[in-house]
């Protein structure tokens, strides 16, 4: 049977847009000190190491024995898991088997992307099939773009809508020190922005960041002598679509549906909005943060706008949506995911220092990326 | 650890220039798995492919055999590396009792490819990649250092390479088998001293699948085939840099070695495993592994291959299937090793038969000059 696991420490470099002051070794080790740091645990400590990024952005293959000087791998296991964009969910999930397994005692997983380094939506591109799709898949922003203009069609939701997500999850960047964008926004601030692609505009989309987190699993014996309130995992779930972009159904969102489903019935989840009390989500577009609370169960189709307008995923809320400022305020994205965990995990830690909602007993984090691959992750500050 | 066993192996031939896409040889090896297990697709409840952006030509290559392993409409996820790490987080995922029967798929299609220049972007990108290292450049190194410091010989080399491409005659799914004698290894093209072509492995495309089931699952209904037990498996990483390591010893296998075996029980690998799959990718490195894994002392390797007990026949046969000397799908060649075991441990290795298997290892490797290991120990015997 599996062991009862929980994160123990998180660690996040900054972010910015270029990190020239570091190599990617550099930056990794910066969030694998911190994370150490914050677990007051040395690396002798660490049973084994999982990294994640995506190959096509640094152009380093085999990054597991690459990374060895900055992740401090040498002589321990290490391996190497990604998915794209979802990465981080991935690594969160395989941090957490390699303990819950029994394997390992003490795991560290590091996300990290040195986005700098890539041409990314180029690079995102060549995830379509060379002969049937690339010639017109041009990146991540057209396809969320044609998800909202339809969802707006459908359900008379507005830009305004979108853009009250991008207000929230930018000013609560705020008071996250980690954050890369910290800038106070409007809505009106929003909509004048530019177009990037109807109805996307520049400040409903996510930066690209240089950045790395690491995030530490322990099972039950350590954990709660590494850290006094340990973030207990309860389920991980993970579903993805089809391999070609023509086959998606666009509009029901089938595996942001079966991912919420797997996961809360897992964690033992009947009712998500009164269940969770803090979500740390990846919402690459504010859009996403509109359309994809339905999909989540949190309320009934074609009822988003309606909360995001009365301020129930804000701070003061009835369930806070990322405190962090999330993807749309920091994604160095084989770290983005990761940092969704971490996050997660420090609200239920007490550690979230301004960003902190009061009293969190569940937390819920999940990734997004590639073919519709979500992931999901339920943390509690109870064990399983 | 708790008990899990492998239930279901798959592999396509293995060749250069597959016409199918290498979502046609995944589809090929899971279906061939789930037939070898007795399953269908809605027995499994978790998929692990391994991928490798580089090796495949796209980004997030593990959408594109996303459907081919049978993962639409289940949990899956992705390692990218050597099929026996993605083997051993299948392992993590099925002993973790979230999941039932765990599918793990590898595939390769480096035929498309140009593996000299994707090995490259191992290197560091400032420092080392702009000498053009490769696969073979850098693995010539690391032979010359071996050798020169043991005084192991280029014919003690050879003698692997004409055992491996002989055993694979016995091996369908091999790609290249060959009758060639040591003389023939020596007065083949150099390719980086000391290697020649007759030293290393060739460039091949094919897949292969397996399926691990946890000690319920394996026992819960008559499964098609005799469960396989899995008794230790352990990884562990060398340095990065050529020049920081050890060349001529792997720590790293040493480490992996020991404490696969101490979880198997194993305390006298060459007598206690009756057959061995190892991750020979280039002649010499059967020899060194052996070291590794401790069938014999350091420095010793040459003269174990020259003693004939890794041959047929042998005190312990290593690469009955012909090895990876004799077909080196890349990310697929250790998860191969694997349903090797697998197939000699049930005693449905045909030609290459090790009689009366009862214990048999698997070895993968990863990275530059096999940075990393992965060694699995397996029985046909439950406790």
């Amino acid at each position: 049977m599996a062991r009862r696991t929980a994160i123990v420490g998180v660690g996040q470099t900054y972010h910015k847009s270029k990190r020239k002051d570091v190599n990617g070794q550099e930056l990794i080790n910066e969030a694998v000190k911190r994370a150490l740091d914050d677990a007051n645990l040395s690396l002798k400590d660490i049973d084994a190491i999982v990294i994640g990024n995506m190959d096509h952005f640094e152009a380093i293959n085999y990054v597991d024995g690459w990374s060895v000087d900055g992740s401090g791998a040498f002589m321990k296991p290490i391996m190497k898991v990604t998915t794209g964009g979802s990465t981080g969910g991935t690594l969160g999930a395989c941090g957490y088997y390699h303990v819950a397994s029994g394997f390992f005692d003490v795991v560290m997983a590091i996300g990290w992307e040195k986005n700098s380094e890539s041409d990314t939506q180029a690079a995102i591109s060549t995830c379509a099939d060379p002969l049937v799709e690339r010639d017109f898949f041009a990146g991540a922003i057209g396809p969320n773009a044609a998800e909202y203009a339809m969802y707006m069609k459908d359900y008379g939701a507005t830009e305004e809508d979108a853009a009250l997500v991008a207000v929230r999850d930018h000013n609560n960047a705020l008071n996250n020190p980690h954050a890369h964008l910290r800038t106070k926004i409007t809505v009106e601030d929003v909509l004048k922005s530019p177009v990037l692609c109807w109805p996307i505009k520049l400040l409903d989309s996510c930066p690209r960041s240089d950045g790395a987190c690491a995030v530490i699993y322990a099972c039950e014996e350590k954990a709660p002598k590494i850290a006094p309130k340990p973030a207990w995992v309860h389920a991980t779930a993970v579903s993805h679509d089809y391999t070609y972009f023509g086959d998606f159904d666009w509009e029901s969102m089938p595996t942001l549906e079966a991912v919420a489903t797997r996961v809360y019935k897992r964690a033992g989840i009947t009712k998500p909005l009164q269940e969770i009390d803090v979500m740390e989500l990846y919402l690459p577009f504010s859009t996403n943060g509109v359309i994809w609370m339905e999909h989540m169960w949190v309320c009934g189709r074609g009822d988003a706008p309606k909360l995001v307008r009365q301020g129930v995923f804000n701070m003061d809320g009835e369930l806070p949506v990322n405190p962090s400022g999330g993807v749309l305020s920091t994604n160095p994205i084989g770290a983005t995911a990761l940092i969704r965990i971490g996050e997660a995990a420090l609200q239920i830690m007490g550690k979230a220092g301004a960003r902190q909602v009061p009293d969190v007993k569940t937390a819920m984090a999940t990734a997004f990326g590639s073919c519709y691959w979500f992931e999901a992750t339920i943390l509690r500050s109870t064990k399983p | 650890m708790d008990k899990a066993a492998i239930v279901g192996v798959g592999q396509t031939k293995y060749e250069r220039g597959k016409t199918g896409s290498f979502a046609e040889l995944v589809f090929e090896a899971v279906t061939k798995a789930l037939a070898d297990a007795g399953m269908e697709s809605k027995d499994i409840g978790n998929v692990v492919t391994v991928t490798n952006d580089f090796w495949d030509g796209r980004t997030i290559s593990c959408m594109a055999v996303a459907e081919a392993s049978g993962s639409y409409g289940r949990d899956a996820t992705n390692v990218e590396g050597d099929g026996t790490l993605g083997a051993f987080y299948g392992l993590m995922r099925a002993l973790s009792g979230v999941y039932s029967n765990t599918m793990v798929v590898a595939h390769s299609k480096i035929s498309e490819g140009s593996p000299r220049a994707i090995f490259n972007c191992a290197f560091d990108p400032v420092y080392d990649r702009i000498l053009g290292l490769d696969a073979i450049s850098s693995s010539a190194l690391q032979a010359r250092a071996y050798m020169k410091k043991f005084g192991v010989t280029e014919e003690q080399c050879a003698r692997v390479s004409v055992k491996n491409h002989r055993n694979a005659w016995n091996n369908s799914y091999a790609h290249v088998p060959l009758d060639i004698t040591v003389k023939d290894v020596m007065q083949s093209p150099k390719l980086a001293e000391p290697i020649k072509r007759l030293d290393t492995s060739p460039i091949s495309d094919g897949a292969c699948a397996i399926v691990i089931a946890t000690e319920e699952e394996a026992k819960k209904k008559k499964r098609a085939k005799k469960p396989i037990w899995i008794k230790g498996v352990a990884h562990c990483a060398d340095a990065y840099r050529l020049g920081e390591r050890d060349l001529s010893y792997s720590n790293a296998l040493e480490a992996a070695a020991r404490k696969a075996y101490q979880m198997a029980g194993i305390t006298d690998p060459l007598k206690q495993i009756d057959v061995a799959e190892v991750y020979d990718a280039f002649s010499y490195m059967e020899l060194m592994w052996y070291e590794g894994l401790g069938f014999c002392g350091r420095g010793q390797g040459g003269k174990l291959i020259e003693s004939g007990q890794t041959e047929m026949g042998g005190e312990l046969p290593v690469n009955p299937s012909g090895g990876v000397l004799s077909a080196h799908p890349v990310g697929v060649a250790g998860l191969a090793r694997i349903a090797e075991a697998v197939l000699q441990l049930r005693g449905e290795a045909g030609k290459r038969q090790v009689p009366r298997a009862r214990v048999a290892l698997a070895h993968g490797i990863n990275g530059i000059c096999g940075q990393t290991h992965c060694v699995w120990v397996l029985s046909n015997e439950e406790a």
